[in-house]
């Protein structure tokens, strides 16, 4: 039993495959993703993680960018968007871009510090399962790189009228969306599971 | 012949969606014991839901297409923007590449989303065992690509945030930006409510 799997996408039962470190374990009739065993896993998804808090700090303090046309100038920070679509009563709409693009990257970031530098010294922190759980369940929740793309496209779009000038926090948000991938990439929750097994 | 594959559900075992832990059945608690997500050996009424919100998604699309997302003015002109009209605009200014990101994220994408979720609702619907790996491939990809619609909602948030100068030049979100932001989470949320194994239970059927 315990070296057999059952994909999720399709629930063919599986022997759990053997592969090595930055390859991928696909299931053999649907060819869904099973798992990624990574080299270092814990301790590069713990350092990405700690850079990323680090720009995120920047990136939502610091001026975003700017809008500079006939000597008016117009500087806007991360959050300003949200808060002037709450003052035009669009106030779901400021909720929602709050929660994809600040609430839920950071509560992922946080989450992933507090349950993986324990798992590291081999310690579990109480509601560490119960975090992981969520954080699995949020991913796809958290939009940091579709913002970036919308960043891009206002840019060009706002070119043609004024002029724009980048921020500080700008260039802290484009290294964070990096960052973030890489985590992203580096963390191997099969692993993570194992470790955590509230069995065990 | 080759032997019928066998599923966790013919073997009397739960695989838990999340941690792929196996569990046995009868299983007393509808935890896991590991991560402790709910178990299920499919998404309980994974196609009812699944049709409810992509059905609410579809009404949704109309205002969100009809209604303006963006409401500008400009020295006491004032101009709506519904995301096609939008387009157009960035395609007759000259910047094609602009127009194509939102004509793909903002049209393309959400109504190709529900067409495929309505195709694999159908077909799964109807027992059908046409190329199951096809349609687990067309549910994986409609799960990737919903997120990116979302791209026009923050090109609004940003415009709002950056375009305030009075008189001079101002944005304001308008109404279709609310009803699109909806289709993109409804769609989200049936693309999740919509199991992948109903495809291939199928296969299973065909093999006894």
């Amino acid at each position: 039993m315990k070296s057999l799997m059952a994909c999720h996408e399709c629930d063919l039962l599986q022997r759990i495959p053997s592969v090595p470190e930055g390859r991928v374990a696909l299931c053999s009739r649907c060819a869904a993703v099973l798992f990624r065993p990574k080299r270092n896993s814990l301790d590069r998804t713990l350092a990405l993680n700690l850079t990323g808090i680090l720009l995120y700090a920047v990136a939502v303090s610091f001026p975003f960018l700017a809008l500079k046309t006939q000597g008016f100038v117009r500087e806007a920070a991360l959050l300003t968007g949200m808060k002037v679509l709450y003052q035009q009563g669009m106030s779901s709409l400021a909720l929602l871009v709050t929660l994809t693009c600040i609430l839920f990257p950071l509560i992922e970031m946080l989450s992933l510090l507090y349950i993986l530098l324990p798992l590291k010294f081999g310690r579990k922190l109480p509601g560490a399962v119960r975090l992981f759980h969520s954080v699995q369940v949020l991913r796809p929740w958290g939009m940091m790189e579709v913002f970036m793309l919308g960043i891009l496209v206002s840019m060009v779009k706002l070119a043609k009228m004024a002029t724009i000038i980048p921020g500080t926090a700008l260039w802290a948000f484009v290294l964070l969306i990096f960052v973030l991938a890489g985590s992203a990439a580096s963390l191997d929750s099969h692993l993570v599971w194992e470790k955590l097994d509230r069995r065990a | 012949m080759k032997p019928a594959p066998l599923t966790a559900r013919e073997a009397n075992l739960i695989g838990c969606r999340l941690c792929h832990l196996l569990i046995p059945l009868p299983q007393e608690q509808d935890h896991c014991p590991r991560c402790g997500a709910r178990l299920h050996q499919r998404q309980p009424n994974s196609i009812a839901r699944c049709w409810a919100l992509l059905i609410a998604a579809m009404l949704f699309y109309l205002p969100a297409n009809l209604l303006p997302i963006t409401i500008s003015s400009a020295l006491g002109t004032r101009q709506s923007d519904t995301i096609l009209s939008g387009v157009l605009y960035l395609l007759n200014s000259g910047s094609w590449a602009i127009a194509l990101v939102i004509f793909v994220a903002s049209l393309f994408v959400p109504l190709m989303k529900m067409v495929i979720l309505v195709f694999l609702l159908v077909s799964v619907q109807l027992r059908s065992s046409w190329r199951p790996k096809d349609r687990t491939r067309l549910y994986r990809l409609t799960e990737l690509v919903g997120r990116w619609s979302m791209v026009d909602i923050y090109v609004v948030t940003i415009m709002v945030a950056l375009v305030r100068l009075g008189a001079l030049a101002n944005v304001e979100a308008g109404p279709g930006a609310a009803y699109f932001a909806a289709v993109v989470i409804l769609t989200m949320f049936a693309a999740e409510s919509f199991d992948p194994r109903l495809i291939w239970d199928r296969m299973e059927d065909r093999n006894e």
